[in-house]
C-alpha cells in the first residue's frame, strides 16, 4: 500500500535549488526600486533539489486514480480516454505565442480557433460560437448575460430564470450571477420536465429556462422541441446545458431542437484532460439573433487574413483574459478531427450502448426510480439497501474502480449516476457490473465491513467534518 | 478507429442483451426527424500522423516564433525547467477529475494543499484558494469579495490596473447592481495618486482595487494605499499580474493588503496564446467562508492517519445553488499541480535569483536608454520587469514596423488601452533575455535617431 509522502515543508533544507538556468550578470547597483520596497527572503519557503522534487511529485502521482489507470464512470463529467497525440500537438511549441502578438504572426493560432467553432457550429446547428469561457459554469454565466443584453435591447431583462430540480448547482448559482432570480420547477414522474407544469410557471417575468438535455437522469427532454416554443410564444429564451452533449454529438444539433443558447465542455465531450478539476473550456453557442452579442474577442475573415475584434458596440465585453484556454482547443480541435465523419456519430452510440448494457445488467439488482429510455448515463438509487451508496462507492475503490457520481441529481434517494463512456471496453464494463453485483452481495452479507470501506487505498475513509471544523488550508511551522 | 475498444461482434452481444436490433432504437425518444442529420459538411478523419503534420502545419502558419520578443502585459515568459514538464504531464496528474473521492486523490490534493501553502507564503497571507480561471476573472471575483464581506456595492478600481481585467470586472458586475468608481493615477510616477484615492473613499465605498506592479510596471505605494483606503473602512484588494515581482518585492500581506487576487502563470506555465492560465486568491483567515473555488484541507482517516480533502464546500454551487459565492466549479487545477511543482523545484534561492534577474535585466535596459534623447523611459523609479517607452516623436507604427523587421518584437502600444500615451510601449524583460538580446534591442532603438 502507498503511503503519503512527507510534505515538501518538512523534508526541506535552506539553500537547495533545482533550477539551473544562465542570468546575466548586472550588478545590484543597478537595482531601481526603494529599498523598503523589497523583500527579505520568503519565510519558510520550501528548498528541495531536483531529485528529491522528481521522487516527491512522482509518489504523489501514484496515489491518484485516473482515466489512465482505470474505469472511471463518473456521472456527468464523461470520464472517456484522452488521447495521448493531444498532448504532444498542445505541445508544439510554435503554437505558443504570446496573446499580443501583432495577429498577423499568429495566424496559425487563429485558424485553429476559427477551425474549431466551426465544427462546433456545424455539430450542434448553431449560428456562432465563442471559445473563451474557461469552463462549464463560467459558460453558463456567459451565456445568461447573453440572453439578458438580449432581452434588455428588447426592452425587459425580465426577472427569473427557471430551472428544473434535477440542474447541476452551477445552473442556479450563474444565472444569479448574470442579475436573475431563481424559480425551481419539479420535474414530472418520468423526470423531466412537464410541459403542462412548465407553462404554469410562464409569464412576463420569466427570462429562461435553462435545461440540461439529456438532463442529469440520462433522459432526453423530449417535448424539447414544444418547450422551447412555449418558452418562445412567452419571449423567454431556452438555454441548453450541454454537459451531456456526449449522448447525443453528431446525432442530434442543438439548434434545430429549439435552443437559443448552449454551452458545450470540451473537457468532457470533447476529450481534453480534466487535470484533476481544471483546466476545462466552456464554449458557448447561441442562435442568429444572439449573436451580436457575445462576448469580445470576435474572430473574423477578411480576404483569407484573420483579424481579430477587441470591442463590440452591443456584446457583453470580456469574459476572460485573451482569447480562453487556448491549448484546450486546440486538443479538442485535434479530437474531432481524428474522428472525422466517419466516426464523430460512434461517440453517442458507443457511449450510449455501454451504458445501457450496465443498465440492463444491474437493473434487477439495484433500485432505478424512473424507468424511461436512458441515453449515456443511468441514475440507481439505495433505496432497500442495507447500506447506502456512499458505502457502495468507497468499497469500488477497493476495486481500483472510480465510484460513479453519488448523491445527484438531488431528487434521487442516494443516488448513483453511472456513465462509463465510449472509450471503455465490453471487459471493463463486465468487470464493473460483476464487481457491483460482488459488493451487492456483501452489503447484505457484510455490511459493516463496506460502512469501513475503503480498505485497500492509500489512506482509509476521510474524515470531512474534522477538516471543515479545524480547517487547516495550509502547512504552519510547528513550535518547538 | 482506435479511440473506441468495442468490437462488432460484441456491439452485436449487447444489443441482444439490451433487446434491441438497431442502435438507433436507443434513440427514438429524439422528436422525428431531428436526429441523424447529415455530416456532410464534416471533413474526413485523420490518421494520427497526418494530425500531427496538420498541427505542424498550423504552427508553422504561425510566424512569431521567428521574433525576440518583449511582450509582457500579463503574460511573461519564463523559463521551464524540464522536470516540471515531464512531471506535470503524468497522466495521473493529466486524467483524473475533481478530487470527489479523497482516498483515491491524495496525489492532487497534497500537491494543492502545498500549492496553497507556497502561494499564501509568496503573498504574505493566511490562505489561498486552490484557483481561478486566471488574473481578469481572480480579480473580478476580489471585487464581488469586497462586496460580500462589506455589503457595500460601490468599489474603487485604480485606473492603471490591466485594462483588460478592469473590462472582465464590468463585464462580471454589469448585472449585479455594482458601482465602479475609477481612481487616477499620476502622470509623473504612474502610480496611484493619493489624493485622489484619498477624496473618493468614504462610508459608502466598500473596497479598493488596485494592481501592483501596476499595468506599466510601476510598484505602488502599497503601505500608504492600504492605510488610506483602511481609516475610510475600505477593504484593500491587490492585483499581481506579474506573480515573479513576488519573491523581490516586499509581500502584500506585510503592507496590510486584504485580498491578493492575480495571474501565476509564470510560475511554470507557458506563454501558450493566452491560456490555460492561472487565476489564484490569497486572503486572511477571517474571510475565508466568503472566498470563492476549491479550498483543500488538511485532515485524517479512520485510523488517524494525515490526509486531504476538499473542504468548506458549503460555500459552493452544488450545496449553495444561487446562494453560493461563486457559480466556479471546474477550475485550473492541473496549472495549480504545475505551479507547485514549479515552486517547488526552484525554491526559496531559485525564485529570490530568478525573480531579481528580471528586475536588473529591466533596469540594465533602462540604463542603456538613460543616453538617449530621442526616447526616454517614462516611470524611472520603482518598476519591476517592465517600462513603459515614451517614443517622443517617432510615430509608433513606423517604430514597431522598424524593430520588427529586425526580427524584433518590442512591446505593447498603450494606445491600444490608454488614449493619452499615444507614442509608448510597455516593453518586459524576464530571464530569458540575455545580454546581448538587451543590447540588440537597444542598438535597434539607437539606431532610430
Amino acid at each position: 500500500m502507498n503511503k503519503l509522502p512527507e510534505l515538501i515543508f518538512n523534508i526541506s533544507r535552506k539553500g537547495k535549488t533545482g533550477v539551473s538556468v544562465s542570468l546575466n550578470q548586472f550588478p545590484d547597483e543597478l537595482i531601481a526600486i526603494n529599498k523598503k520596497k523589497l523583500r527579505n527572503g520568503i519565510e519558510d519557503f520550501p528548498s528541495l533539489s531536483e531529485v528529491e522534487t522528481v521522487r516527491h511529485f512522482s509518489n504523489l502521482a501514484r496515489l491518484n486514480h485516473s482515466v489512465d489507470n482505470g474505469f472511471y464512470p463518473l456521472g456527468s463529467c464523461t470520464m472517456k480516454y484522452n488521447p495521448k497525440v493531444n498532448e504532444k500537438i498542445a505541445g508544439i511549441d510554435n503554437l505558443s505565442a504570446h496573446p499580443y502578438s501583432p495577429v498577423d504572426l499568429v495566424q496559425g493560432n487563429l485558424r485553429i480557433i476559427k477551425e474549431l467553432e466551426e465544427w462546433l457550429i456545424e455539430l450542434t446547428g448553431m449560428d456562432s460560437f465563442t471559445l473563451t469561457p474557461s469552463a462549464g459554469a463560467h459558460g453558463e454565466f456567459t451565456g445568461m448575460m447573453i440572453i439578458r443584453k438580449y432581452l434588455t435591447s428588447l426592452g425587459d431583462p425580465r426577472k427569473i430564470v427557471l430551472i428544473p430540480d434535477s440542474a447541476h448547482g452551477t445552473n442556479p448559482a450563474s444565472a444569479h450571477f448574470a442579475g436573475y432570480d431563481i424559480r425551481e420547477i419539479p420535474s414530472n414522474d418520468e423526470g423531466i420536465i412537464d410541459l403542462e407544469e412548465l407553462k404554469k410557471h410562464l409569464d412576463e417575468d420569466v427570462a429562461a429556462l435553462m435545461m440540461t438535455n439529456p438532463n442529469t437522469l440520462g433522459i432526453f427532454e423530449k417535448n424539447i422541441v414544444e418547450i422551447s416554443k412555449a418558452l418562445h410564444d412567452n419571449g423567454s429564451m431556452l438555454y441548453m446545458d450541454g454537459a451531456n452533449m456526449n449522448a447525443f454529438l453528431g446525432i442530434v444539433r442543438p439548434g434545430e431542437i429549439g435552443a437559443d443558447v448552449i454551452h458545450l465542455n470540451l473537457h468532457k465531450t470533447f476529450s481534453t484532460p480534466h487535470g484533476g478539476g481544471g483546466p476545462g473550456s466552456g464554449p458557448i453557442g447561441v442562435s442568429k439573433e444572439l449573436s451580436k452579442f457575445l462576448p469580445v474577442p470576435r474572430i473574423t475573415s477578411e480576404g483569407g487574413k484573420l483579424k481579430v475584434k477587441y470591442f463590440t458596440e452591443e456584446g457583453i465585453g470580456r469574459i476572460k483574459n485573451y482569447y480562453g484556454n487556448f491549448l484546450v482547443m486546440v486538443r479538442a480541435l485535434a479530437y474531432l478531427m481524428a474522428l472525422g465523419k466517419e466516426n464523430v456519430s460512434l461517440v453517442a452510440e458507443d457511449a450510449v450502448l455501454n451504458a445501457n448494457y450496465i443498465r440492463k445488467e444491474l437493473e434487477g439488482h439495484l433500485d432505478l426510480p424512473y424507468k424511461g429510455k436512458t441515453l449515456h448515463e443511468v441514475v440507481f438509487s439505495d433505496s432497500g439497501l442495507k447500506v447506502k451508496t456512499l458505502d457502495i462507492a468507497k468499497r469500488l475503490l477497493d476495486y481500483n474502480i472510480h465510484p460513479f457520481t453519488v448523491y445527484f441529481p438531488l431528487i434521487i434517494h442516494g443516488a448513483m449516476m453511472i456513465e462509463p463512456t465510449e472509450t471503455e471496453s465490453k471487459e471493463t464494463l463486465d468487470n464493473f457490473i460483476s464487481v457491483m453485483k460482488t459488493i451487492l452481495k456483501e452489503a447484505e452479507e457484510n455490511p459493516e465491513y463496506l460502512k469501513n470501506s475503503p480498505h485497500n487505498t492509500p489512506v482509509s475513509r476521510l474524515d470531512e467534518v474534522y477538516a471543515a471544523r479545524k480547517l487547516i488550508l495550509r502547512w504552519e511551522k510547528s513550535e518547538v | 478507429m482506435r479511440y473506441f475498444p468495442l468490437t462488432d461482434p460484441e456491439r452485436e452481444e449487447m444489443k441482444k442483451v439490451i433487446g434491441i436490433n438497431d442502435i438507433k432504437e436507443l434513440f427514438s425518444d429524439i422528436p422525428k426527424g431531428k436526429s441523424y442529420f447529415p455530416l456532410d459538411n464534416i471533413p474526413s478523419m485523420l490518421h494520427e500522423d497526418e494530425l500531427i503534420e496538420k498541427f505542424m502545419k498550423y504552427g508553422e502558419e504561425n510566424e512569431f516564433h521567428k521574433y525576440k520578443s518583449f511582450l509582457g502585459g500579463g503574460a511573461y515568459n519564463h523559463f521551464i525547467p524540464e522536470a516540471v514538464k515531464s512531471l506535470s504531464m503524468k497522466g495521473d496528474f493529466l486524467t483524473p477529475y475533481t478530487p470527489y473521492q479523497p482516498e483515491v486523490s491524495q496525489g492532487s490534493l497534497q500537491a494543492m494543499f502545498e500549492y496553497q501553502t507556497m502561494m499564501s507564503m509568496l503573498t504574505g497571507m493566511d490562505i489561498s484558494n486552490s484557483s481561478l480561471y486566471d488574473g481578469g476573472t481572480a480579480a473580478a471575483e476580489g471585487v464581488l469579495l469586497m462586496v460580500r464581506k462589506s455589503r457595500k456595492k460601490k468599489i474603487l478600481a485604480a485606473s492603471n490596473i490591466h485594462p483588460e481585467y478592469l473590462e472582465i470586472i464590468n463585464s462580471y458586475i454589469q448585472n449585479l447592481d455594482i458601482v465602479i468608481e475609477l481612481v487616477d493615477f499620476d502622470e509623473t510616477s504612474g502610480k496611484v495618486d493619493l489624493a485622489d484615492l484619498r477624496s473618493k473613499t468614504g462610508d459608502d465605498i466598500g473596497g479598493l482595487v488596485f494592481q501592483s506592479p501596476n499595468f506599466f510596471g510601476v510598484l505602488e505605494e502599497t503601505d500608504q494605499i492600504t492605510e488610506i483606503a483602511h481609516n475610510s473602512g475600505s477593504i484593500v484588494t491587490q492585483i499581481v499580474t506579474e506573480a515573479f515581482s513576488l519573491p523581490f518585492i516586499s509581500s502584500p500581506g506585510s503592507n496590510g493588503v486584504d485580498i491578493v487576487v492575480g495571474e501565476a502563470q509564470s510560475f511554470g506555465l507557458p506563454l501558450s496564446y493566452g491560456g490555460p492560465f492561472l487565476g489564484f486568491i490569497s486572503t486572511r483567515k477571517e474571510y475565508v467562508r466568503q472566498i470563492p473555488g476549491r479550498l483543500v484541507g488538511e485532515t485524517i482517516d479512520t485510523n488517524g492517519k494525515r490526509g486531504y480533502v476538499l473542504t468548506l464546500s458549503t460555500r459552493e454551487q452544488h450545496i449553495k445553488r444561487e446562494k453560493a459565492t461563486s457559480n466556479i466549479c471546474s477550475n485550473q487545477a492541473w496549472c495549480a499541480l504545475r505551479a507547485s511543482i514549479y515552486l517547488t523545484i526552484l525554491g526559496e534561492k531559485g525564485l529570490n535569483d530568478i525573480s531579481r534577474s528580471n528586475h536588473l535585466n529591466t533596469a540594465y535596459f533602462v540604463k542603456q536608454l538613460s543616453g538617449m534623447d530621442h526616447v526616454e523611459v517614462k516611470f524611472k523609479e520603482d518598476f519591476f520587469n517592465e517600462v513603459v517607452v515614451d517614443l517622443k516623436n517617432i510615430d509608433i507604427d513606423q517604430f514597431m514596423n522598424k524593430l520588427k523587421a529586425k526580427g524584433i518584437l518590442p512591446g505593447i502600444p498603450l494606445n491600444w488601452f490608454f488614449k493619452e500615451f499615444k507614442n509608448h510601449i510597455l516593453v518586459n524583460f524576464t530571464e530569458m533575455h540575455k545580454k546581448a538580446d538587451i543590447d540588440n534591442f537597444v542598438n535597434a532603438i539607437g539606431e532610430l535617431k
